[in-house]
């Protein structure tokens, strides 16, 4: 639990270091402190898994898999930050002590052994979130994507608790073995705690963004300020899903016949609701949006199926989508700026990347691979993401949602290339754009990273 | 070790040259692709014709899930590895006169499609096949949908989606046939652990359509065609050329290595219905081709009713069919890259494609006329060029399995003679034109693809069995693993 104790402490120090004249230190200062925690996550990784803070929290491969992935993630998110040297009313000290503090949030959601725990993680995590969407205060759409946002996340909060204040009643505790000992010992468990687990479900089903919850997603995501539009896609999923698998898993694997059901028919209206309406979409952020509900969709199909695979199979899937994510808004920042910072508008459609394979081949082939990777062709991290996903499907005979989810994969092809096609065969007065030495580092990480993944899945996937 | 060379010479040469200046670039993937013909002779040498799988290679790939990094080559993926490797330093070669944009990324994407290719036609575990399956899409959309023609963007799009599509399908079948499978720690993607599964008539039916989609848009089989004539059209010749001469044939080796011997009773259940779409691909796409002026169109038009002979072939499940089809993908190959590469010289001098305004070429240069009337002779199947042995044997495999299809599916002889020869006769013979007045001769660097190919179509007419007996007992062992 080093990390929640480290991110805590060390996210104040990053905080304090804001009153200090010079701005240029807090970037490389939150670099390292998520370098630092990093490592740190990794320390007791050969440990038998273990209880903290009197059985609130859990910690075994797979938490400490997830978190690596949330706090990798965060440190190559805040690495294309630079500083927010460009914006003049950021204040960055606040913005990287929040994004520090949701980690913390994130964490916990990924390691709770306690319903409450869960809360407080949901809560630290979406609070910093309404914050930072609304951070470019002068802009009306960030400030209508942070009310709309809050006020949303707020019922969901509250249909959630709800749902545990139900399951307690039901069961006699918020702790999952405890949870899971009375699903086990009674053969008719009472209504509440179906009631309870629906309600729990759905407010974590909003904050992945699954349908029907996810109406929210296009305009808060569109409306961020995209570098916290990626901090959302990437590192809110990714522990939202953390956060279901371990509840599932840990606590009703006995009542599977209850609720495969319910999740089954979310996925597919997911992954309908995703794709198909990313299609019309014209600009590449709220399309990027979309794409992320669609990603919510196959994540789900292995939650549905809820075999041996599905662990590593979410853990994989999850880190190939939230790198490819990073790469593909990394590239749509440095456009979106050249092409002109004051209308959003025109700033960030498909039509702002045309020509750009031509002067700018890095940015280009790293869009590229990103677009590949993400929905999911051979070679790429994204391709043995959804092979994994899908297979663990195929293990539970759930053929008939696999045939949806291939069809929503071709559609899904459909919308990324629009973005390989503007960048390769669309003329553009695009110019050369100057990419900073680090900046450029990071995109080629991720896009190598993909790679790799994409050559050598059993490089993580024998991990955990 | 052999094996894996084929498939990282490409790999290798690509990565060099993408790093080259654009000059360098050609003679580079030149050199590569000699170096990987080179190699695949040397093996070609080295074969022993027998049913066994030679050179193999295998790596654990995926240990948790048993997937192999693993290939092999038998007769039937020896005949592809030659073609390929034959093809490729021809499609390189004929691209000498002519200019490319950024010429670095063109090359580089010609050898990683042969990379992938090898890949195809050499891996022995299921999902290293299906990865290199659609690993060669990549390349090949890129070269056509950036040095492609005015639509190339719809066309080559829509071509990417239908392909990817169909072997989404296989990779569901394939992951459906790896859980069936046992193996000493669990499942294994091994193909010929999918050769011994016995499952029952319902969930091959399945199965074999799941398949069955796959490969007929690759191949491209009617009704599934429909990408194929404007993406031949809209993309640059050597594309085309790698389309044509080489990619369609995954489609075709797939069938033979993936549905023959895994559901041998779905296809006993769909197999006839196969011949027959197949069979309305070869008079449909042969009509379509009598009608068409743009030379390269009626080009492509030939080659979709070629392929449905092959896939009939293949389908009537007779060793003289699969032995028909296999020749007949080497020999289709030569001549279609041949006579890309003739419509690209004529519409380099000229600038149109249109037959109607071209006419009386032999006139400037009979030399083009010979080498023309070779490859237009082998593409209608005279005796003593190789495209009779193929088209011979595939008939006959067809009539064997059916004579009414048979029947039918012989009408291809007549049609194509036909198409092929109205379009020799239009361009080459009559009267010049304003566009052919001044039509240069051939030069050295066309000239040298011209007279390998040339040279093909006589020692594949005249000494088929060379190829054949490479390939019999990897075919009967094969047909015998059909059990009902």
């Amino acid at each position: 639990m080093l990390p929640i104790v480290l991110l805590s402490i060390l996210g104040l120090v990053v905080l304090f270091l804001g009153f200090q004249k010079s701005k240029n230190l807090l970037l490389p200062a939150t670099l390292l402190v998520l370098a630092i925690v990093l490592v740190a996550n990794f320390l007791h990784w050969n440990d038998t898994p273990s209880l903290y803070f009197k059985n609130m929290l859990f910690e075994n491969k797979f938490t400490m898999a997830f978190s690596g992935i949330v706090i990798f993630s965060a440190f190559l998110i805040v690495a294309l930050t630079r500083g927010f040297v460009d914006d003049e009313s950021a204040q960055p000290a606040e913005y990287y002590t929040l994004m520090l503090f949701s980690l913390v949030g994130a964490v916990m959601m990924i390691g709770f052994e306690n319903l409450i725990m869960l809360f407080v993680g949901i809560e630290i995590l979406s609070v910093s979130m309404f914050i930072l969407t609304g951070s470019d205060k002068k802009n009306l759409r960030s400030n209508e994507a942070a009310l709309k946002y809050f006020l949303m996340g707020a019922f969901a909060t509250g249909i959630m608790l709800f749902g545990m204040a139900l399951l307690y009643g039901a069961t006699g505790s918020f702790n999952l073995t405890a949870i899971k000992g009375y699903v086990m010992v009674n053969n008719a468990p009472s209504a509440m705690l179906y009631v309870g687990l629906l309600m729990l479900l759905i407010g974590m089903l909003f904050k992945v963004s699954a349908a029907p919850f996810h109406f929210w997603t296009p305009d808060v995501y569109d409306g961020a300020p995209t570098i916290f539009t990626t901090y959302m896609s990437t590192i809110v999923k990714t522990a939202g899903f953390a956060a279901i698998y371990r509840l599932l898993s840990g606590s009703f694997s006995g009542i599977y016949s209850f609720w495969w059901m319910t999740l089954a028919v979310i996925t597919v209206l997911t992954l309908l609701a995703g794709n198909i309406t990313a299609v019309y979409q014209t600009s590449f952020k709220r399309m990027m949006a979309y794409s992320s509900i669609s990603h919510a969709g196959y994540l789900l199909l292995s939650l549905t199926a809820l075999t041996n695979q599905s662990q590593s199979a979410i853990v994989f899937y999850s880190l190939a989508y939230s790198i490819a994510t990073i790469s593909a808004f990394g590239v749509l920042m440095l456009v979106a700026k050249e092409t002109g910072v004051h209308s959003y508008e025109n700033a960030e459609r498909f039509e702002a990347f045309n020509g750009l394979g031509k002067k700018n081949p890095l940015l280009a082939f790293v869009l590229t691979v990103s677009m590949l990777s993400l929905a999911g062709i051979p070679l790429t991290a994204g391709f043995w993401g959804k092979f994994f996903v899908f297979s663990s499907a195929a293990d539970r005979g759930l053929t008939w949602m696999l045939v949806i989810a291939i069809l929503m994969s071709t559609v899904g092809i459909y919308y990324y290339f629009k973005a390989i096609i503007a960048a390769y065969m669309r003329e553009g007065e695009l110019g050369a754009i100057k990419v900073s030495p680090f900046y450029r580092l990071i995109l080629i990480a991720t896009t190598i990273i993909t790679l790799v993944f994409g050559l050598m899945p059993d490089f993580l996937k024998g991990l955990v | 070790m052999l094996t894996l060379s084929l498939i990282l010479i490409p790999l290798i040469a690509g990565i060099v040259s993408l790093s080259t200046k654009n000059n360098s670039a050609k003679q580079l993937a030149l050199a590569g692709s000699i170096i990987e013909l080179g190699l695949a002779i040397f093996i070609f040498t080295q074969f022993q014709a027998n049913a066994s799988a030679q050179f193999s290679f295998s790596y654990p790939w995926i240990k948790s899930a048993g997937i192999l990094f693993a290939g092999a080559i038998d007769g039937i993926s020896l005949l592809l590895v030659m073609l390929t490797a034959f093809l490729t330093p021809l499609i390189i070669l004929s691209t000498f006169r002519q200019p490319y944009k950024n010429a670095s990324a063109f090359y580089a994407l010609i050898l990683f499609m042969q990379s992938a290719l090898m890949g195809v036609f050499t891996a022995t575990d299921a999902f290293l096949f299906y990865l290199f399956f659609e690993a060669a899409l990549i390349p090949i959309y890129f070269l056509a949908a950036v040095w492609g023609g005015e639509n190339r963007i719809k066309v080559t799009f829509k071509f990417f989606v239908y392909t990817i599509f169909g072997s989404l399908f296989m990779l569901v079948a394939l992951v459906y046939l790896y859980y069936q499978t046992t193996g000493t720690q669990g499942h294994t993607s091994e193909i010929t652990a999918f050769y011994k599964l016995a499952l029952d008539a319902q969930k091959q039916g399945w199965i074999f359509w799941a398949f069955f989609i796959a490969f007929a848009i690759k191949m491209p089989v009617f009704p599934f065609h429909t990408w194929q004539p404007d993406t031949y059209t809209e993309s640059p010749t050597p594309a085309t050329m790698l389309l044509a001469g080489i990619m369609l044939k995954m489609g075709v080796y797939g069938v033979i290595r993936f549905i023959l011997p895994i559901v041998p009773l779905g296809l006993q259940t769909w197999g006839t219905t196969a011949i027959v779409l197949s069979v309305i691909g070869i008079v449909y796409g042969s009509i379509i081709a009598i009608q068409q002026r743009d030379m390269k169109r009626l080009i492509a038009y030939s080659s979709f009713a070629h392929v449905g002979l092959m896939s009939a072939g293949v389908f009537s499940q007779t060793l003289s069919g699969v032995q028909g089809a296999l020749i007949q993908m080497l020999a289709h190959g030569i001549n279609v890259v041949g006579l890309f590469f003739i419509v690209e010289i004529i519409f380099s001098r000229t600038k149109t494609r249109n037959i109607e305004q071209l006419g009386g070429i032999t006139q400037r240069t009979p030399n083009l006329t010979v080498y023309f009337m070779i490859l237009m002779l082998g593409s209608v199947a005279l005796p003593l060029t190789n495209g009779f042995v193929g088209e011979f044997l595939l008939l006959k495999g067809v009539y064997e399995s059916n004579i009414w299809l048979g029947a039918i599916a012989g009408t291809t002889i007549i049609l194509g003679a036909v198409y092929m020869l109205r379009l020799f006769q239009k361009s080459m013979f009559g009267n010049k034109t304003s566009f052919t007045e001044h039509f240069a001769d051939l030069s050295f660097s066309e000239r040298a693809v011209l007279v390998p190919l040339v040279v093909m179509v006589f020692w594949m007419g005249l000494y088929p069995n060379s190829f054949l007996k490479l390939t019999e007992p990897a075919v009967s062992n094969l047909l015998q693993m059909i059990h009902y």
